[in-house]
């Protein structure tokens, strides 16, 4: 239970790093460290498998063209774009508006009692996959045209329109 | 009882890291012997018998050169980086296995540091995580050539993992399991992972190339167009770990590649071995073979580096894109029809 306190408190204090740090490509490496500490979350929990993907994909993955991106952006202080001081204001209220709503239904739930794993072995890489195959075979093969659609799109976006004849 | 268990896992670690930096070591000699050969010239000959001590002699002068830290650089990221680079190298040792399982009285010894069930999919991440190293060093450096280095090292590792990670589901679904150890004794007795994968095993070396940097895919540090790429800005040890990190990377792809394709420490006979000299010495028999052919891809890293000429960047890119990863879905593809019907 300790080391949950522990890494539940590095996600926050990463993670509030991240909207901290005056650098762009520092916020991005504290995101980084974020994301390490919800693998180490899901190691707690037994789950291999999601701990190892959250791995790759987020760290491994997706935070490497964040830092990318960043890093070619070449972000500073000269050129971040001046923040009108009604922008301002209405991230203030909206950020507020977010809170109370969070904070809202938080309140509704009570503290409830501590979930006993029935089978410890859930999150083994195995039981996931017949778990996937067999109960969700539908919502997962569903997910995964969503992606591929995804993909086509971002494609066909990113192809260069053909130039008008000139 | 409990206490012996950590202290051999404690000492298993010890070893496999001590061997890794040694073969490392080693390997950089190895390497200027080799391209000496192949360009008929003697190589290193003066420190030592046939030159044997002159990676200590590099050693030492990387440990005695100035330390400096550019005034521009970002301080501390400057550090993480080569730190970083060096970390990632050394932690992918810890799923393979070395051999089979020593018996010394009644007590099994594992050669292996933890046999975990997503073993492979660890070794992806350690390496997807190498990357790190190189663009938080390039970037820190301040240096736009350091900083070209270290997102060509970006986008190239982000474009071979893709067909990396797609010829190892082909793999996997060959083998049914993520894990290393299952997978090596499975390809006991002939039934070597090559023979049944062999195109996806062209494409997991070509990826292996890219992945660890090395020639002819060394673009992040290609010195006719970027002075010395990522590490241009590093001196002293701190350039020492980075080159230091891209062999242990190369010990450790080719540790992977002799796991999962080449039957890892399996040799012909070694049941008859095992019967014949006891279930001390045909373990390590086992290991031996594990090493000899690790050798041998680190060699063939070697002569590949000295053979052929880098590849230009979008030569690289189309490689990676257009060549690899269809002919990557293309294997597994039929690979899901040779299980279907054969």
């Amino acid at each position: 239970m300790s080391t949950f306190y522990f890494i539940a408190f590095l996600s926050i204090f990463f993670s509030l790093l991240v909207i901290f740090a005056k650098n762009p490509v520092h916020s991005v490496l504290y995101l980084i460290l974020t994301f390490f500490t919800f693998t180490i979350h899901y190691i707690l929990l037994n789950a291999q498998f999601l701990a190892v993907v959250n791995f790759i994909v987020y760290m491994g993955a997706i935070m490497v063209l964040f830092l990318f991106v960043m890093m070619l952006l070449n972000l500073n202080k000269e050129t971040e774009p001046g923040k009108h001081y009604l922008a301002k204001l209405a991230g203030v209220i909206a950020g507020g508006c977010l809170l109370v709503t969070l904070v809202g239904s938080l309140k509704a739930y009570k503290v409830s009692a501590p979930v006993v794993l029935q089978d410890p072995g859930l999150g083994l890489v195995k039981n996931l996959g017949k778990v996937l195959f067999s109960e969700f075979l539908l919502p997962f093969e569903i997910s995964s045209v969503l992606l591929l659609s995804a993909m086509v799109g971002a494609v066909l976006l990113a192809k260069k329109e053909p130039k008008a004849t000139a | 009882m409990e206490l012996l268990d950590i202290g051999i896992k404690f000492i298993l670690i010890v070893v496999i890291f001590l061997i890794s930096l040694v073969v490392a070591m080693y390997s950089t000699y190895a390497e200027r012997k080799l391209a000496a050969f192949f360009q008929d010239r003697v190589g290193p000959n003066r420190a030592g018998p046939g030159g044997m001590f002159q990676p200590l002699a590099d050693g030492m002068k990387m440990f005695m050169k100035e330390e400096i830290i550019p005034t521009q650089a970002s301080g501390l990221l400057f550090i993480v980086g080569p730190s970083l680079a060096i970390m990632t190298a050394c932690i992918g040792s810890a799923v393979i296995p070395w051999g089979q399982a020593i018996t010394i009285g009644s007590r099994v010894i594992p050669l292996q540091v933890t046999d975990i069930n997503v073993g492979i999919l660890y070794i992806f991440g350690v390496v997807s995580l190498g990357v790190y190293g190189i663009m938080i060093g390039g970037w820190a450096s301040n240096n736009k050539y350091s900083l070209l280095g270290a997102i060509r090292a970006a986008s190239q590792n982000i474009s071979y993992e893709i067909s990396m990670g797609l010829s190892i589901i082909a793999l996997l679904m060959v083998t049914g399991t993520l894990s290393l150890k299952e997978i090596t004794e499975q390809q006991h007795g002939w039934h070597w992972n090559i023979l049944r994968q062999p195109l996806g095993f062209i494409i997991f070396i070509v990826c292996a190339f890219a992945e660890t940097n090395r020639s002819p895919f060394d673009l992040p540090e290609c010195e006719t167009e970027l002075v010395g790429g990522y590490h241009t800005e590093y001196s002293s040890m701190k350039l020492g770990f980075y080159l230091f990190a891209e062999y242990i990377n190369m010990f450790i792809s080719s540790a992977v590649m002799a796991t999962l394709y080449w039957g890892g420490y399996n040799y012909p006979g070694m049941d008859w071995m095992a019967a014949h000299v006891g279930p001390i010495i045909a373990p390590l028999i086992g290991v031996a073979v594990m090493f000899a052919k690790v050798f041998a891809f680190i060699f063939f890293f070697m002569w590949v580096r000295w053979t052929i000429p880098r590849f230009r960047y979008d030569q690289l890119m189309n490689l990676g894109w257009k060549t690899l990863i269809p002919l990557a879905i293309l294997n597994i593809v039929l690979t899901g029809l040779f299980i279907t019907f054969l």
